[in-house]
């Protein structure tokens, strides 16, 4: 299968301290990936360098020429507060088709219409969206994913403080973009789900501990090693290259730090 | 005492009220909206910052010219750029937020505009700096105020999508766009031009009060950001008809009257408005069945 990302030891992170160190390897198009680890191993990072939020420290993140992208952040980078309905919210989706000026036309509203009603949000376009339950709020958001229509849809954490039915729904969404060929990638916590829905993943901790076959992936013993990583950043750790961190790193697979 | 003697004769006999109002108005055309998204941005208190930026430049004007409007607002508005680009870029290189380099650069730039005027001026003259004179609007002044309504509301139009995707998702934005920096400081500059365009009206203190004061007011009334921004012109020229006419019948300073009137529009919002304190807290004891 062709290339949709590719990462050329790609390291991402902020203030010098990295998030994703040294990761290597291919997204391959039509795949439906899971990307799991623990809290600060890199994986909302990786999402964000992906879409190009952030710039890689080093290394580089190389998205197919005819690849467009679809990011659906965390919940808590929106501000549930802010005086709009839920039409207006999904509609945003449309901004890689109309862009800053274009005028919506009457596809555009069917496309919405169409939206809202593959994720059971019909009859709720004129709500605040302040009053939207969690649940109903990240069918929204899936709803202006779909808008979008990109053929790379990254979603970060999208079932969190969601309930089973919720969350069945959702699966099913993102199980019909990779029967339609999308290539999704989807940060998971809940491991079960993983093992039963998504053909790939990416255990991450920091650099990754193993990439394929999600059941293979999420073996124990590679969760026993991704257990092992250390979240909190070092400020005295040596510069990556250098010769203290032969030592540092021999220190770390000795403590089975992929 | 008629209706007409009340409400319409002051702005047909005296001219000066005439250009008051017109001033006024498209200030409130303007500033209004401009406030709307500052409040949203949760950057009420920015605006006030900002205000004080302007000081410093204003002052240079007047040490070089006198009260003269042309140097007083051209150096109004290259204090407050150069304030709200080092505050920005502060913000966004560093690890504080906006709030904490604001208000660093804000008072080092208050104090040194108190700092300019006392070289030269009066307490009167201070007093103009701070709290402007409404009633003084000249030719000159108008041609600017008209000028900074017209390229607020073009920019407005221009910028509006991104301007409400940046408040609502800015991860958002930034994932199909790269307006969302540039946005940012096109939004700032707007701040600084309506502020300035504020000054020779309310005062550097005061011009703050009409872009802020309805727009909080309207956030009570709708759920929608355009209608909220029509809203809060609407309680800016109101607050403005009644301000001038309360400082021409009692004899009131026009600056603070405005901006009372203002004050008077927010606090019935808080009480009355749809998502006030009556309609959220005080509804009957009924319910719907969902």
């Amino acid at each position: 299968m062709p290339a949709c990302v590719t990462f050329e030891d790609l390291t991402l992170g902020y203030n010098s301290h990295p998030a994703v160190h040294h990761l290597n390897g291919v997204v391959q198009k039509g795949s439906l990936t899971a990307v799991v680890g623990a809290n600060g191993s890199g994986k909302s990072t990786l999402m964000k360098g992906i879409v190009g939020i952030l710039k890689p420290m080093s290394g580089r993140c190389a998205i197919s020429a005819d690849i467009t992208v679809a990011y659906l952040p965390q919940q808590s980078e929106l501000d549930r507060t802010f005086p709009a309905r839920v039409i207006d919210l999904v509609s945003l989706g449309l901004w890689p088709r109309r862009g800053l000026l274009g005028r919506h036309r009457k596809e555009d509203r069917a496309a919405v219409a169409e939206a809202l009603s593959a994720v059971g949000l019909e009859g709720f376009e004129t709500r605040a969206i302040d009053t939207l339950s969690g649940g109903q709020l990240q069918r929204a958001l899936f709803a202006r994913v779909l808008v979008q229509n990109a053929n790379l849809i990254l979603l970060d954490e999208p079932f969190n403080a969601i309930d089973a039915k919720t969350v069945a729904d959702l699966v099913e969404l993102i199980k019909r973009w990779h029967g339609e060929d999308r290539t999704v990638l989807v940060v998971v916590h809940d491991l079960d789900l993983v093992r039963e829905h998504f053909p790939h993943a990416l255990l991450l901790a920091r650099g990754p501990v193993a990439w394929g076959n999600a059941r293979k992936t999420l073996s124990s013993e590679n969760l026993l090693r991704a257990r092992q990583f250390h979240e909190a950043w070092d400020e005295d750790a040596p510069w990556c290259g250098s010769r203290d961190v032969y030592r540092h790193d021999h220190a770390g697979h000795r403590q089975g730090v992929a | 005492m008629s209706l007409y003697d009340w409400f319409i004769a002051p702005f047909t006999e005296f001219v000066f009220m005439q250009r008051a109002l017109l001033g006024a108005t498209l200030l409130s055309i303007s500033a209004c909206p401009v406030g709307v998204f500052l409040m949203l941005r949760r950057m009420s208190l920015t605006g006030d910052a900002m205000a004080h930026a302007l000081l410093p430049g204003a002052a240079v004007g007047f040490l070089l010219y006198g009260l003269e409007i042309v140097p007083m607002t051209l150096g109004g508005l290259f204090a407050g750029i150069i304030v709200a680009l080092c505050a920005g870029a502060v913000s966004r290189m560093t690890i504080q937020k906006e709030d904490a380099s604001m208000a660093a650069f804000y008072l080092i730039s208050l104090a040194f505009g108190v700092l300019i005027v006392s070289l030269r001026g009066s307490n009167v003259d201070l007093m103009h700096v701070l709290f402007g004179s409404v009633l003084a609007l000249n030719d000159e002044a108008l041609g600017l105020i008209g000028g900074i309504s017209f390229a607020t509301l073009a920019a407005l139009t221009l910028f509006w999508r991104a301007l409400v995707a940046e408040c609502l998702d800015p991860l958002f934005l930034r994932s199909v766009s790269r307006l969302g920096p540039p946005v940012h400081f096109v939004f700032l500059g707007l701040v600084v031009l309506n502020l300035v365009g504020g000054f020779q009206a309310l005062g550097t203190l005061l011009s703050v009060g009409l872009m802020m004061v309805p727009a909080a007011a309207a956030r009570f009334w709708t759920i929608r950001v355009l209608p909220m921004c029509l809203l809060a012109v609407g309680f800016g020229i109101a607050s403005c008809v009644s301000g001038l006419l309360m400082s021409y019948h009692a004899s009131l300073p026009s600056g603070p009257a405005i901006i009372l009137s203002a004050g008077a529009i927010y606090i019935v919002s808080i009480f009355t408005g749809p998502r006030g304190l009556f309609a959220t807290r005080l509804q009957s004891k009924s319910h719907r069945t969902a």
